[in-house]
């Protein structure tokens, strides 16, 4: 995959991120993605992010199960293999209800997690590239996708008149591809050198 | 950015004036440094255990399930009991994480990881009593419908007993799936800034390359909204298809409709005990004081007292109804069989009653509750309660059925169902040392999402809001 240029900024507060993410935006810049350690609500919607439809991907996963429990328990019990349990009905809904409620929860459950996981590109040995290190641990990385014309110092120097406390430029690949970590280079590690 | 307001009377739930990098540092700490001697010697007793119970199952499998004291009557006796504690430890995670989520009670942040673990380890441990009752466990897939080459004989899906394998197995998946769907960001925050490769590596692969970027932080909120909402009613089923395995059948101490209820709230009582336990532990050997605050632990005080109250109202009402109904076998069985203290279990039913109805009532006291050596102490008592409680259920409706002459059997337990019991505890703690020493016991990118409304640091700065009109608080803060 082709290579992409990014200017990174890093914000140490999320109430600079806000109001920073608004003035990109207006500027006319495309932010590729901000890097949080935490989900900071709201921040969706000031990068103008649509809602997720992860919930009524559920709800179908739910009624596949509902179904699915439903339709085998009554085609086992009143066509393939019709028990006789104390002369009670073969179509015997309210004794189904356990096993039904307990496969609509599972099927919901188990869908949504591995849609969750396809949708995000989430899988063991997947490797992303990293903008910041400390983007999982206290920093709000705010990177901006470049095109032939954007001037890259400008942008710097935008950010960080708007509160970045940090900027660079980087080249990247976006998607993800397999790998292993370890062979990163260990920034944190030199911080804390520095620190130490 | 305050996009949540907390009112300055409520307790902060992260001591200390700490920013996000402390938050990582200190629950990241344990995982990172060389385990202590404590952590060695709790290991080295809970994997001898662990052996002691494989060697005591390996015994079940070779000679079959003779080698307990299981009789005529009593044919469930430590194991279904052992299971239904197993199974009732194992609500308070869930519980925590997904009930108390819909609530919005912002104290399950500093406990639900370690929570949601001890529901996975505890089912763990009870899925293993019914798998080896079985005896013949070779033939433990016979439990599972599918296409088979013997009729096709289905399972019976009318019977309680197979609700149990669908709500456990369900239980399990979905209790897992949750906590480590939590566990993928903290997993990422330990890989990037792990400092040797080997950590650096299995962490990576553990943390399935998350990066943090605002849409997955977006999906991920809406999965554990709607796994929260999932888990609400699941859990509230689980230990009610549990208490089916008893309540339809036509055995005098089991034949009740209070079931259901009485059950969820004996196993949230005995969960949140579990959970205490654990907690007060990891506070203490992880120095985590500053995020399982007593605050917290006063909190789950309350549940166990209040849980503990209405599993009090579910036995009075059993006795009364026991008189109430003149049925005479219900009244023999309440009567006589349990609330006789001269009984031959007498002793179990007041030793349950001791332990799950009077002791706890300490708790309406700010002072007890607030008390660490109290709730530790208490935290075991309610366990051993609740472990009584199960006994008594199975084993006094029992040991005296329709027939006379098979009365004289007084069920105790041999070596090899101790054995198993104790092993289950080996596997329990194993578990939980591992999870202790390798994961991130408090989540990590929860506290911090909750740090600058409930943070000591962060508290006294709200205090300008407190004055500012809702409309200009909204138009100020609220994006």
């Amino acid at each position: 995959m082709a290579k992409k240029k990014f200017v990174v900024g890093c914000f140490d507060d999320e109430a600079v991120l806000f109001p920073a993410v608004k003035k990109v935006r207006t500027a006319g810049y495309k932010i590729h993605d901000v890097y949080t350690p935490f989900a900071v609500h709201g921040l969706d919607h000031a990068m103008g992010l649509r809602e997720t439809s992860l919930h009524t991907a559920g709800f179908i996963y739910g009624i596949t199960g509902t179904t699915t429990a439903l339709s085998c328990i009554s085609w086992i019990f009143t066509k393939d293999w019709p028990l006789n349990i104390g002369g009670k009905p073969h179509f015997a809904l309210p004794a189904w209800v356990p096993i039904t409620f307990e496969l609509t929860v599972l099927f919901a459950a188990v869908g949504m997690v591995l849609t969750f996981c396809y949708l995000c590109q989430l899988a063991p040995f997947v490797k992303k590239h990293h903008f910041h290190a400390r983007a999982t641990d206290d920093l709000f990385v705010m990177v901006i996708e470049c095109t032939d014309k954007t001037n890259t110092e400008d942008l710097k120097g935008f950010l960080a008149s708007n509160g970045a406390i940090e900027t660079d430029i980087q080249i990247a690949e976006e998607g993800w591809w397999l790998g292993h970590y370890d062979k990163d280079e260990m920034r944190f590690e030199a911080k804390q050198t520095v620190a130490a | 950015m305050h996009l949540k307001y907390e009112s300055q009377l409520r307790e902060p739930l992260v001591y200390g004036d700490k920013n996000y990098h402390q938050v990582t540092e200190d629950i990241v700490r344990p995982i990172e440094a060389k385990p202590t001697r404590l952590w060695y010697v709790g290991f080295y007793i809970a994997v001898c255990l662990l052996l002691f119970g494989v060697y005591a199952i390996y015994r079940d499998v070779t000679y079959g399930i003779g080698q307990w004291n299981l009789n005529k009557t009593v044919g469930w006796g430590w194991d279904i009991t052992n299971f239904v504690w197993w199974v009732g430890i194992g609500h308070a995670g869930t519980l925590i994480s997904a009930i108390l989520l819909l609530f919005r009670q912002g104290w399950r942040t500093g406990v639900n990881r370690a929570a949601e673990a001890m529901t996975i380890f505890a089912v763990m441990c009870a899925g293993q009593f019914p798998i080896w009752h079985m005896g013949r466990v070779w033939m433990a897939f016979f439990v599972l419908p599918y296409p088979n080459s013997r009729g096709p004989l289905w399972v019976n899906f009318n019977s309680p007993l197979l609700w149990d394998v669908f709500a456990i197995s369900t239980y399990f998946t979905v209790s897992l799936l949750f906590w480590y769907s939590g566990l993928l960001p903290d997993f990422a925050t330990i890989r990037d800034r792990a400092f040797t490769k080997l950590r650096k590596r299995l962490y990576g692969v553990a943390a399935f390359g998350w990066t943090g970027s605002t849409k997955h932080w977006q999906r991920h909120e809406s999965l554990s909204l709607v796994l929260a909402g999932l888990s609400t009613p699941l859990v509230l089923s689980v230990h009610t298809i549990v208490s089916f395995d008893f309540a339809t059948s036509v055995i005098p101490g089991w034949h009740t409709t209070i079931f259901p209820p009485y059950f969820v709230a004996g196993a949230i009582f005995s969960g949140f005990a579990m959970v205490q336990t654990l907690m007060l532990m990891i506070r203490k050997i992880f120095s985590m004081e500053d995020y399982i605050t007593v605050g917290h632990i006063e909190a789950m005080n309350k549940v166990i007292v209040l849980t503990g109250s209405i599993v009090g109202v579910a036995y009075l009402t059993e006795l009364f109804m026991g008189w109430y109904s003149q049925n005479k076998y219900e009244g023999y069985t309440f009567w006589y069989s349990r609330a006789n203290l001269f009984s031959p279990y007498g002793w179990s039913y007041w030793g349950m009653m001791a332990c799950n109805v009077l002791s706890p009532q300490i708790f309406w006291f700010r002072k007890m509750r607030r008390n660490l050596f109290v709730t530790f102490f208490m935290s075991i008592i309610v366990n051993i309660g609740m472990w009584f409680e199960r006994f008594v259920i199975i084993v006094t409706s029992l040991y005296r059925d329709y027939l006379p002459s098979s009365w004289s059997v007084y069920y105790s337990p041999t070596i090899w169902e101790i054995g198993f019991y104790a092993g289950t505890f080996g596997l329990f703690f194993t578990c939980f040392f591992l999870f202790a020493k390798y994961f991130p016991v408090i989540a990590i990118a929860e506290i911090k999402y909750v740090l600058k409304t409930t943070g000591e640091g962060y508290k006294g700065r709200m205090e300008g809001i407190e004055g500012e009109k809702l409309e200009s608080f909204v138009h100020e803060h609220a994006h």
